[in-house]
This record gives C-alpha cells, sequence and structure tokens, in this order.
C-alpha cells in the first residue's frame, strides 16, 4: 500500500502538472488558468501542450475566478490554479459566490501552501486554506499527500461534476504511495493497522506519520495511520471506527489547528463517538523565512513531535 | 418599426417590480425601475430569437450588479420565461426568487450574483468559451456604475480587451447614484468613456430611456467584432415614479401600500 523506502522526491504540484496533460489528451474540454504564476503551478506544462486551451489572467486571481465560472458556463472544465495565499486566499469571496453557491464545474488548485514555502516567508505560507474552503458549502476539499496522489486527486476531480479544490504543495517530498494505492473522493486510506494509537493525517505529515509509526512500533507502541485526503466530505465512517478500534486519537496537517483537519475530525468525535484527540499544526500564529526544514523542525510538524503527542496521549 | 409594444412591455415590467418589491417588503426599487426600458428592449428584441434555453449556442445574459434583478424577472414573466403569479414570492422562503439572483433552476439566471464585480469577469470567461469553440452568438453582462467601483471589473476590462472578445458586450446603468450617495462624490467615476476606451474597449452611449437609441447601440454593439463592446446607458434611477426619481435613498427600499398605489398610477398614467 505504500513505500517508505522509495527515494523519489517529488513536489505535489509535479502530479498536478502531469495529470492535467493527460487530462487534456483525453477530453477536449479542459481548460487551465493561471495568474502569472504558471511557470510555478505547473499550469505551463499544459499551455506547452495545449496552447489554445491556456488562458492567462495576469496578477489578478479575482478575475480568474470570474473567467473559470464564465468557462464553465461555457461547459469547459476550467482547473484556475494558483498559489494557496492568493487562492483561496485572495479570491474566497469570488469562490464563495461564483463558484461555489453558483455550484459551477470549477477545479481549483492551490500550489505553495503551507509552512514548506519556506524563505518566501509568512505571506506566501497559506495556512488557512482548509478552513476556508472547508466552511464552504457545495465544494470537495482534497489534500493529496505525495505527488502520485495527486495524480489521483487531479484525475478524480476532472471526473466529478461540481466545485474542488485541490491543495498543492511546493517543496520536494518523498513519493510512498504507489500505483496500488486506492484513491477515491471522500474514503480515507487506511495505510497500516495498529491498535494503541490512530494518527489522521493529511498532504506532507502523512508521510511523516507512518515513520512515526514505525518508530513507535519499535518502542511497543501499536499506530495506525489514516492517510485522509478528503478533508471535505470528511470520511466519518473511517474516524469512529477509529475511535472504536483504538484509545486515542492524533491529527497532524500542515495548516493551522483552527478549522482544518483536526478540527473536521473534532467535530465527527464530540458528536458521534467521543475520544481523546490531540491536534498537530500550526499553534494559530504566522510561520516565517526559512527552509522547509527547519522551519517544520520549528513549528512542530516532524515524525519527532507526532511521537511525543502519541505518547502524552497514551500516559 | 415603431415601439409602442415596447413603451408597454416596459410599463408592465416597472408595475410588476412595484406589485413585487412591495409584497416583499424589501428589495432595490430604484435601479431596477430604471432599467426597465433596457430590459424590455433585451427580452422583446435584443434577445428575442436569440437567448431561449434551447438553443445550445445561444446568446447568453449575465446580471452582474445582481441587486437589480426585480428588473430582470419582471421582464423574464413578461416575455413568459416564469409564471407571472411566481414574482409575488420574491425574497420569501422556499422561492426560487432569491433577493439577489441564484442560479438554482431558474431558466436563464446561470449565475449567482450578488456580491459585485464578480458577473462581469465571468461573462469574459463565458465569452473566452464560446470564441474557443467558434460560437458566432454573444455573451451580455448588465452592471452598475456603482459597481464599477470594485477592483476586480477593472481586471475583466484588461481581460475582456486582451482576449479581443468581439463576442462579448457589457452595458452599465449609468444612473449616477449609489446605495449612499451620488457617485461621483462617493469615489469618481468619469470620465468613464475615456477610462473604458483607455482599456481598448469600444464604447457607445446611448439614453437608457429611448428604446430607438437603446435597440441600435445593442445592434452596433453585435456588430463591432474585432473586439470588446461597451455600451454606457444614461439612466434615471427610479424613472416612471416620481418621488423615487434620481433620489439614491431609494436603492435599496421597498414601496409601502401607499406608495406602492401612487407608482402603479404614475405608471399607468406615462
Amino acid at each position: 500500500m505504500y513505500n517508505l523506502k522509495n527515494e523519489k522526491k517529488l513536489a505535489t504540484r509535479d502530479g498536478f502538472g502531469k495529470a492535467l496533460i493527460r487530462l487534456g489528451e483525453k477530453n477536449k474540454n479542459i481548460v487551465a488558468l493561471s495568474a502569472s504564476v504558471g511557470d510555478s503551478t505547473r499550469a505551463y506544462e499544459f499551455r506547452e501542450k495545449f496552447p489554445d486551451r491556456y488562458i492567462e489572467a495576469g496578477i489578478a486571481e479575482q478575475n480568474m475566478i470570474g473567467m473559470a465560472a464564465g468557462l464553465a458556463l461555457a461547459g469547459k472544465i476550467p482547473f484556475p490554479s494558483s498559489f494557496a495565499t492568493f487562492l483561496p486566499g485572495r479570491c474566497y469571496d469570488h469562490i464563495r459566490q461564483s463558484v461555489c453557491y453558483s455550484n459551477l464545474n470549477v477545479k481549483l488548485v492551490s500550489t505553495h501552501a503551507g509552512l514548506t514555502v519556506g524563505p518566501d516567508g509568512a505571506t506566501h505560507q497559506m495556512m488557512e486554506d482548509i478552513a476556508m474552503m472547508r466552511a464552504t458549502p457545495n465544494i470537495k476539499v482534497i489534500v493529496p499527500a505525495d505527488a502520485l496522489e495527486a495524480e489521483k486527486a487531479i484525475e478524480a476531480v476532472a471526473e466529478m461534476k461540481g466545485p474542488a479544490y485541490v491543495r498543492l504543495g511546493r517543496e520536494k517530498t518523498p513519493v510512498f504511495t504507489t500505483e496500488e494505492t486506492p484513491f477515491e473522493i471522500g474514503k480515507a486510506v487506511h495505510l497500516r493497522k495498529g491498535k494503541d494509537i490512530t494518527i489522521i493525517a493529511c498532504g506532507l505529515m502523512v508521510y511523516y506519520s507512518l515513520l512515526a509509526a514505525e518508530s513507535l512500533e519499535k518502542e511497543g507502541i501499536s499506530a495506525a495511520v489514516i492517510n485522509m485526503h478528503t478533508i471535505k466530505p470528511i470520511d466519518r465512517e473511517a474516524i469512529i471506527k477509529a475511535a472504536k478500534q483504538t484509545k486515542a486519537i492524533v491529527t497532524a496537517e500542515e495548516h493551522q489547528v483552527n478549522g482544518g483537519l483536526g478540527g473536521a475530525v473534532a467535530e465527527v468525535l464530540s458528536q458521534e463517538y467521543p475520544a481523546r484527540l490531540k491536534i498537530i499544526g500550526m499553534e494559530d500564529r504566522f510561520g516565517e523565512s526559512g527552509n522547509a526544514k527547519d522551519l517544520l523542525e520549528k513549528y512542530g510538524l516532524t515524525e519527532k513531535r507526532i511521537i511525543k503527542e502519541v505518547k502524552k496521549l497514551l500516559q | 418599426m415603431g415601439y409602442d409594444d415596447l413603451k408597454q412591455h416596459a410599463k408592465d415590467i416597472r408595475k410588476k417590480i412595484i406589485l413585487m418589491l412591495n409584497k416583499a417588503g424589501s428589495g432595490h426599487t430604484g435601479g431596477s425601475l430604471g432599467m426597465a426600458d433596457v430590459f424590455a428592449a433585451l427580452y422583446f428584441r435584443v434577445f428575442e430569437k436569440s437567448i431561449h434555453t434551447d438553443k445550445e449556442d445561444r446568446d447568453r445574459f449575465i446580471l452582474s450588479n445582481g441587486h437589480i434583478n426585480p428588473v430582470w424577472y419582471a421582464a423574464l414573466a413578461e416575455a413568459g420565461f416564469i409564471p407571472e403569479k411566481e414574482l409575488m414570492t420574491l425574497r420569501q422562503v422556499n422561492s426560487r426568487l432569491q433577493g439577489h439572483p441564484a442560479n438554482i433552476d431558474i431558466p436563464l439566471v446561470e449565475l449567482s450574483t450578488g456580491s459585485l464585480g464578480q458577473g462581469f469577469p465571468a461573462s469574459v470567461g463565458l465569452a473566452i468559451g464560446y470564441k474557443m469553440d467558434k460560437k458566432k452568438s454573444h455573451v451580455f453582462v448588465g452592471l452598475g456604475d456603482g459597481e464599477m467601483e470594485e477592483g476586480s471589473i477593472w481586471e475583466a476590462l484588461m481581460a475582456g480587451a486582451h482576449y479581443k472578445l468581439g463576442n462579448l458586450i457589457a452595458f452599465v446603468d449609468r444612473n449616477m447614484v449609489q446605495q449612499a450617495g451620488k457617485t461621483e462624490e462617493m469615489m469618481a467615476l468619469d470620465p468613464l468613456k475615456d477610462k473604458v476606451e483607455a482599456f481598448n474597449w469600444t464604447v457607445y452611449e446611448a439614453d437608457g430611456h429611448d428604446f430607438k437609441q437603446i435597440i441600435d447601440t445593442f445592434e452596433k454593439a453585435k456588430n463591432n467584432k474585432k473586439g470588446p463592446s461597451f455600451i454606457i446607458f444614461h439612466t434615471h434611477m427610479g424613472q416612471g415614479v416620481s418621488f423615487v426619481l434620481d433620489n439614491f435613498e431609494w436603492h435599496g427600499v421597498a414601496p409601502d401600500d401607499k406608495q406602492k398605489e401612487q407608482a402603479l398610477k404614475e405608471i399607468e398614467e406615462k
């Protein structure tokens, strides 16, 4: 189901670029938009192949979302992409009304989400986007764990009807899922069985959760790991089952502790099957410049931190 | 061709606006009345054969300043797209007719608008989509002049010209007022024509209460294939009802029973 020994590293945004070209070959209605960062979001790879189906929005994210809504009205399947700080950050109102309330077939793709953007600093380290998008009706919210899963996610959102948000990163990260790892929107992936505790993670933190589980195993703690790639609709059954089968739950995400994956899990647990929970994420503050590794270390988004919280919870 | 039928349709549309807003007890009276002539011309001349839902490449219309939707709903009812008696459900629970346009199962209402500065960007995308598919039809979008203070309007103006959208026709209700005052006092928009021309659009000006001018201008804009067209309709907010006329305080107020009777009488007599 996964392979922690694979040495290949790729950014999730690379998965987007690759999958979009495949989709473009299959379906002539696929169009891509970007707001002057198409080289970074990988939308340019699509432009190279299908110049007539790439629309440059310039540095104007609000208009890009509007154009995407209009393209959907024309029967296209638009993939607008930009950095998460701008999409959804800059253009949230446009996403809410023109895409979500209008319930149009627009596939929003944000890249450069989270702390791992690194040296660009807090302005570009978007860690509130899951909360924003999760609070908005009609849209599905997906956070792939690696580049391969990002490919699957992009193909899956193109297949479904209606608004979707896919959150991707800039930094190269280990590709640890395999072609065989299942991916279905709304269905959590139980990567590792365990009886003491369940770690529920998304994005980059899934990899660290697996590493943490391996270390814990050596210390006699049996930790299950769930890849909750879809934050909305959240897989309630998987969460409840985990609460029933293990003693406590830890969530881990590269996002604020407020309103993200941890919040979604807490909502399910508190209302349906109260269980002990620790939410690991950004502690209600902004990041800073630095390389990704140092930042993850400083703000506690590591394998070590997960191990620490698991032990604390099981004491 | 005479315009007596349009005059009558505009009258009926204005009456419907008054009746539905009085029933609703809230809503935007001034701007709706002011655009009744343009909407009569749209649905009984400009769109007459081109906008029906069974046509795949029909002309499309988006209302960017969504708050004047009473005039749109009234025109849709007048043209037979929605049942007339449904107008009386405006703004009430379980109605399709929301306080601002919502694309919930209403024919020809395809995008939800209300938060300003959003319908216009969508019309640009729709026109790009039509152009990609080499469709011959047009995309129309209605704007408010106050709405043009939103930054995204100017983003869309740039994009419309950049993509040389000869199939896009924007028109603005230039009534010189917005919710809390006169546009030129709130945030000066003039010289509007020069500004939009500087953004590389072809700009037309017309009296938004003169049917001949309205129709001729839309015709000219349709024939302009070299790039996007922008029509400035000079209008009076509240046209047809003396106590609403040019009075910004009527931006978002509905007529009470007494005002309703007075308004219906004035509209009939005009």
